[in-house]
C-alpha cells in the first residue's frame, strides 16, 4: 500500500495536474466470449487494458459513447478512464458480451 | 421463458431431418459436418451481402460474419484433424444446405434498401435457428469434450450475432 498513498500524496502535492503520476494499468480479459473480471474497477487517471485471447474480434464499447476500443483477435487495447462513474460495455460484435467498469474518483 | 423453449424446439423440428429422428443421437462425425456446414451456410450469405448491400451497416454486419464465421470453421477443421474425425454428410447438412441455396437465389433477385432488410432478417431466423439446434440437439448429443466445448463457444458467438443481427434489423426501419 506505500505506493498507493505515495500516489495520493504525489496527486494532493501537485494538486493541478488532473492525471495522477502513478496511474495503475487494469487488466481485462476476453477469452471464449467472455470478459472477466465481469466486474471492474479503476481510479480515474488509470490505463484499462483488455486483453482479447480468442481467434474473433471483439470491441470494448462504452454505451455511454465514452470509449470505443477496437480488439482484433488475439491483440489489446487501452483506454485511459477520465471521468468517475460506473460504465457499462459490450462488443459491438456479439453485444451478449457485457461487462461493469467502476471508475473511482 | 416458455416462448424461448417453444421456439427452440421449432428450431431443432425443423432442422430434425430423418437421420435424426427422435431418439435417434447424432454421432460426432456428423455433428462435426452440420456444424461446418452451418458455418460454410453463413459465410456464403455474408459474401453475396457484401457485395449487394446498400447500407453500410449491413455491409459492416456481413463482414463480421464472413470473418468470425471463417475463424470457427477454421477451428473446427483443426480439431477434426487433431481428433482424426472425418466429418459425416448426412439429412440435416443436406436440408440446410439446400434451404440457404434456395434462400441464396431468393436474395439474388433483390437490390438495394429491399435487400439488405431480407438478408438482415434472414440472419436473424438463421441464428435463431442454428442456436435452438446447438442448444438442444447438437451440444447435448456431442461426445467428444473438446468438440462440445467448440460447440459451445460457438453457440455464444452465434447468440452474439443473433443479437446483432436484430440490432442491425431495428436500426433499418
Ligand atoms: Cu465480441
Amino acid at each position: 500500500m506505500p505506493g498507493r498513498l505515495s500516489s495520493i500524496v504525489t496527486a494532493v502535492v501537485f494538486a493541478t495536474m488532473v492525471v495522477p503520476a502513478h496511474a495503475a494499468t487494469i487488466q481485462i480479459t476476453m477469452e471464449n466470449l467472455e470478459i472477466s473480471p465481469a466486474e471492474a474497477s479503476a481510479k480515474v487517471g488509470d490505463t484499462v487494458e483488455w486483453i482479447n485471447k480468442d481467434v474473433f474480434a471483439h470491441t470494448a464499447t462504452a454505451k455511454s459513447g465514452e470509449f470505443d476500443v477496437n480488439l482484433p483477435a488475439k491483440k489489446s487495447g487501452t483506454t485511459v478512464v477520465k471521468k468517475a462513474g460506473i460504465v457499462e460495455y459490450y462488443c459491438r460484435f456479439h453485444p451478449n458480451m457485457k461487462a461493469t467498469l467502476k471508475v473511482i474518483p | 421463458m416458455f416462448v424461448r423453449w417453444s421456439a427452440a424446439i421449432a428450431a431443432v423440428a425443423l432442422l430434425s431431418g430423418p437421420a435424426l429422428a427422435q431418439g435417434t443421437k447424432p454421432t460426432d462425425p456428423q455433428i462435426a459436418h452440420i456444424a461446418y456446414t452451418a458455418g460454410v451456410i453463413d459465410v456464403n450469405a455474408a459474401k453475396q451481402a457484401v457485395k449487394k448491400a446498400r447500407s453500410k451497416d449491413v455491409k459492416a454486419f456481413a463482414e463480421d460474419m464472413l470473418r468470425d464465421h471463417e475463424a470457427v470453421n477454421k477451428q473446427a477443421l483443426a480439431l477434426v484433424k487433431k481428433l482424426n474425425v472425418t466429418p459425416e454428410d448426412n439429412d440435416t447438412s443436406k436440408a440446410l444446405s439446400k434451404q440457404a441455396s434456395d434462400k441464396l437465389a431468393e436474395l439474388d433477385k433483390l437490390n438495394g434498401a429491399a435487400f439488405d432488410k431480407a438478408y438482415v432478417a434472414n440472419e436473424v431466423a438463421y441464428h435463431e435457428t442454428v442456436n435452438g439446434a446447438l442448444e438442444t440437439q447438437l451440444i447435448p448429443s456431442a461426445s467428444n469434450a473438446e468438440l462440445k466445448s467448440l460447440l459451445q463457444t460457438g453457440l455464444k458467438i452465434f447468440q452474439g450475432h443473433q443479437q446483432h443481427a436484430v440490432h442491425v434489423a431495428a436500426e433499418l426501419k
